[in-house]
């Protein structure tokens, strides 16, 4: 159906996205390039003369850099299997016929609309605090010894706080997708005589895989830079135990002030995003036919 | 953009016709500590005498120093007054970042001789430059419970103990399943944080941060003791969850009567004295914060100051508040409104000799005492080429200070041993060091 | 052939939901009752708290003491609603051209649209907060707005070009033969059918919008802080605070956890990503 004229219209209409998201990334990302071969440190005004390599090497060699790799990898994935398990069975359960529907799924729902910060402060301190917290409030009226959350598994708490805000997001998408679902064939398999795990390993899992798709792509994208949730509750520790890669960045350059070196730990983390691009773009290809 | 300007004029053009003509409107960065929030709920007073208002940007104290930095070092002008403390002032002075008060000394109603000269040099550069006017100044002592003490049968010490003492006598508090912990302090990561304990019990126990060439000691014989008295002290007698304690969460912790010593700053005393504010008024007191091989640099200095960066445009509105907000007329006025033992301390003579204060506030002497005994010129054993107790005063020490107190916190919360903690950290100096130079 | 489902199944089917929504929710109804306590009482343990302790207003005249609530919420209202208009003009002719004019390369945009979202933001914020000093943005509710939407414009135009490409092209050619120019056909055809679609997007931009905690604090001094700064100040202990934590961070969510339970159905039904055939 594309004439010419419509092709030279679509491109005329493409072009204020496209442009101005090309300035969005390359001016930053030029300037970020430049920065990370200066030796530039916003405490230390004056000359700033070129570095060369130096903030490459600085912070490859950084003795964090290693764990933030790792507590990045770990964090997204550990995100990730949580929601997508739990999201396809809350997804399944609300997706049968109850009383409240409604109501049910506005509380499901709800932990979604809880700005990061917020939910940070109000798991760190109304739960996991071991003296005051909820849950330590009720490990020392059961007699046990109230577990301190951010010392004893810090990575796994920040798991958990993050987690509990995305499952809804995971339930969401992974419902609609469900609610879509040819009922007459569900119905048509039970007659078969196929019971349930057939059901949904054979209908369902096939029907939500684009949903389950499009789940770790956009989490991906937002779980790679997780940092407000970190630096409210653990700010990257005990130690390196919850540094990840955006943490080291912004411990580089917002608390050293070592623009230089941030940036180089920026562009590094612009490689790796852009790595894990295009795993997910081979990925979405086979699922979605974009 | 043309929409934006016409909005922008608009508003401003409303701004100048709704107020008198000189009034301006300033932005002040604070820091959510209980006198800050105090000076917040009495500056409309200040709004009304002169016409002018203040924009309050409250933040918590690692935002706000990350956004003031931020904002300075980039000659950014967000601000026209912020609040930063002992560390910051000297250096931006320095670099130019902030603008000099020296013409204070001209104004004889404000008395600026009446600041504590000692107070005054720590917000000074080397040539005598005054960068900042303090609200409160502090030292470090250790705060004790009567009631606990009297009841295990714990001697009181005479002057200073040593930490071996102190050890014993939280021992002997120790008693959780009465909700009682022998000792709080400060585990949460961050130099402002735990090194600031940590750094006066290391200086205690004859550890330095830097030797006579700017070469790290944290593999030293001396941090390894004072580290591995310090975990094994919390690890047994201190509250659960200690490693994410920082002063706020251990200050709360002893209001509520559930630790029986603490060492931290003395400007809590105001809080914790208060009978409308803390559980444990009545059954408080304190004796000096420990020594152990030397008794320098055991008490350390810190003030909250507030200072005009350079950066701003409204120099002379914002110097009019800040001597507003530390003359004597506000000290009296804090005095008058939330009671003479809430005033700031350690920051004026008269204030601290006032005998409504003293009168309040009998310890108030004790505190003043301490802050003046504080040399942050010769703060440890062994020589060292930096000044400041429980800081180093350069640039770089905020990188290392907060990684060592990662590092510490990793070995409080038991997830590595004491060795591998300083280990890390004079590796993590020594790389910091050399990449800005002092190590050739 | 609909089976009748027994009344039991739907209880028991009810008692799980219900369970297990109730925890999901807890977390908010915890900070919502706190709100409404002292601080002396909000330390206490859970079941006195339920039980045996009175109501009070006090924390939320603490919070809105120590700074005006209605600034930030109004900032907040602004910039979200705001970035998610700005974002929309923009990308509803790129999503249009995309589906209706696919290119080779279409994909291949959209996956780098999606790949700018990456971009760590503590890693250009240096460069960002230069370029804001020097044209005069920073703590400017205009600037704030700009760097919301370049966030989520790739989002926004994601979503749009799934909801038009269900929508037949067919369609939009016969309203072409009768004569409607490009402007018309996109404002008065593709528009109004895309508008369940449109809505979704609409709501979960200003939610993204409403809770972005980086740029916003960092961008922003006093004029143009929204609600993710009026949080800042409480995210370390003065005292007792858990009521005043509680009453603050109430306040900074209700608005949007009200706007989404409204909306909950159009959110259930619109948020596809296509991933719906």
């Amino acid at each position: 159906m594309s004439t010419k004229a419509s092709r030279s219209a679509a491109r005329l209409m493409i072009s204020p996205a496209v442009i101005l998201l090309l300035m969005w990334m390359i001016v930053p990302l030029v300037m970020t390039v430049y920065f990370s071969f200066l030796r530039y440190n916003l405490l230390s005004p004056g000359a700033t003369p070129w570095a060369g390599w130096d903030n490459y090497y600085w912070f490859f060699t950084d003795p964090s850099f290693k764990d933030a790799i790792w507590n990045t990898l770990a964090l997204v994935g550990g995100i990730l299997l949580i929601t997508v398990i739990g999201g396809i069975g809350f997804a399944l359960l609300l997706d049968k016929p109850m009383f409240g529907t409604g109501v049910i799924r506005i509380m499901v729902i709800a932990p979604f609309f809880v700005m990061p910060t917020v939910s940070a402060l109000v798991w760190k301190n109304m739960f996991f605090n071991p003296v005051n917290g909820i849950f330590g409030n009720i490990a020392t009226s059961l007699g046990f010894q109230p577990i301190d959350f951010f010392a004893e598994i810090p990575l796994l708490s920040i798991i958990f706080i993050v987690s509990w805000m995305w499952l809804p997001f995971a339930t969401l998408i992974l419902l609609t997708a469900l609610q879509s679902l040819d009922q007459e064939q569900l119905e048509a398999a039970e007659m078969d005589g196929a019971n349930w795990g057939n059901r949904f390993w054979f209908i369902m899992l096939p029907h939500l895989a684009r949903a389950i798709t499009v789940v770790i792509l956009i989490q991906t994208i937002f779980l790679l830079s997780v940092f407000a949730e970190i630096l409210v509750t653990t700010n990257g520790g005990p130690g390196t135990a919850t540094t990840n890669l955006t943490y080291l960045i912004y411990v580089s350059s917002l608390l050293q002030f070592d623009v230089g070196m941030g940036s180089a730990g920026g562009v590094i983390a612009i490689i790796l995003a852009n790595i894990v691009a295009i795993f997910l773009m081979r990925m979405i290809g086979k699922n979605l036919d974009a | 953009m043309s929409l934006r300007n016409t909005l922008a004029s608009a508003t401003a053009l409303s701004l100048v016709m709704g107020a008198g003509a000189f009034a301006e409107e300033i932005t002040v960065a604070t820091v959510n500590n209980a006198d800050m929030i105090v000076m917040q709920e009495l500056a409309p007073q200040w709004e009304e005498a002169t016409g002018n208002t203040i924009n309050w940007v409250v933040l918590e104290e690692n935002v706000l120093r990350q956004r003031t930095t931020q904002d300075i070092s980039t000659n950014g002008g967000s601000f026209d007054i912020m609040f930063i403390g002992a560390y910051e002032t000297p250096i931006w002075g320095a670099n130019g970042w902030l603008e000099p008060l020296n013409d204070f000394a001209d104004d004889e109603s404000y008395d600026l001789d009446d600041i504590f000269q000692l107070v005054r040099n720590g917000l000074s550069d080397t040539d005598g430059n005054l960068y900042a006017v303090p609200l409160y100044s502090e030292t470090s002592f250790t705060y004790y419970r009567t009631d606990v003490f009297d009841e295990k049968g714990i001697a009181v010490p005479e002057g200073q103990p040593t930490y071996e003492e102190f050890k014993e006598m939280a021992a002997a508090a120790h008693d959780p399943d009465n909700g009682i912990y022998g000792t709080c302090q400060r585990g949460k990561a961050g130099w402002g944080e735990n090194m600031a304990f940590v750094g006066t019990m290391a200086n205690a126990f004859g550890a330095r941060w830097f030797d006579m060439e700017w070469q790290p000691q944290l593999d030293s014989q001396e941090w390894n003791n004072a580290i591995t008295y310090y975990v094994d002290l919390m690890q047994n007698y201190g509250p659960p969850g200690s490693s994410s304690n920082g002063h706020n969460e251990n200050r709360a912790l002893f209001k509520d009567g559930k630790c029986a010593t603490w060492v931290d700053a003395t400007s809590a005393a105001t809080d914790v004295k208060n009978p409308d504010t803390s559980s444990v008024a009545d059954v408080t007191d304190f004796f000096k914060a420990p020594q152990q091989v030397t008794d320098k640099g055991t008490g350390w200095f810190w003030s909250w100051a507030l200072a005009i960066p350079a950066s701003s445009q409204k120099k002379d509105v914002a110097k009019d508040f800040l001597k507003w907000a530390t003359s004597k007329e506000y000290f009296e006025l804090v005095g008058e409104t939330k009671g003479w033992v809430a005033v700031p301390s350690g920051t004026r003579q008269s204030v601290e000799e006032d005998p409504r204060r003293l009168e309040a506030a009998p310890f108030a002497a004790t505190i003043v005492d301490a802050i003046l005994s504080v040399d942050p010129a010769d703060p440890t054993a062994e020589p060292v080429p930096y000044t400041g107790v429980q800081f180093v005063a350069i640039p770089e020490f905020q990188g290392i200070g907060n990684y060592v107190g990662q590092q510490v916190a990793a070995a409080l919360a038991g997830q590595q041993s004491v060795e591998e903690a300083l280990a890390n950290s004079q590796q993590f100096a020594v790389r910091e060091m050399t990449k800005a130079g002092y190590i050739k | 052939m609909a089976r009748a489902i027994s009344t039991k199944r739907k209880s028991v089917n009810t008692a799980i939901a219900g369970t297990l929504g109730f925890l999901m929710f807890f977390p908010i109804l915890w900070i919502l009752i706190l709100s409404f306590k002292t601080e002396e009482d909000a330390i206490r343990a859970p079941l006195q708290i339920l039980f045996d302790s009175g109501w009070t207003l006090d924390s939320f005249a603490a919070v809105q003491a120590r700074s005006d609530y209605f600034k930030h919420f109004s900032n907040s209202v602004i910039i979200s609603v705001g970035s998610t208009l700005i974002g929309l003009m923009i990308a509803i002719p790129a999503a249009w051209s995309m589906a209706f004019v696919p290119s080779k390369n279409t994909k291949n945009v959209l996956m780098w649209m999606l790949s700018t979202k990456m971009l760590p933001p503590v890693g250009v914020l240096v460069p960002i907060y230069l370029i804001f000093r020097d044209t005069g943005l920073l703590d400017s509710r205009f600037g704030l707005t700009i760097v919301l939407t370049l966030m989520n414009l790739p989002i926004i135009v994601w979503m749009l070009y799934t909801y038009f490409k269900e929508i037949p092209g067919e369609i939009l050619e016969a309203a072409r033969m009768d004569g409607a120019s490009l402007r018309e056909e996109v404002l008065y055809v593709l528009t109004p059918m895309a508008i369940p679609g449109m809505a979704s997007t609409v709501l979960l931009n200003i939610i993204l919008a409403w809770n972005e905690a980086f740029w916003t604090l960092n961008l922003t001094a006093a004029k143009a802080a929204p609600l993710t700064a009026f949080i800042a100040s409480y995210s370390s202990p003065e005292g007792l605070f858990y009521a005043k934590l509680s009453a603050a961070s109430i306040m900074a969510i209700a608005p949007i956890l009200i706007m989404g339970w409204f909306s909950q159905k159009q959110l259930v039904r619109g948020l596809t990503f296509g991933a719906v055939k």
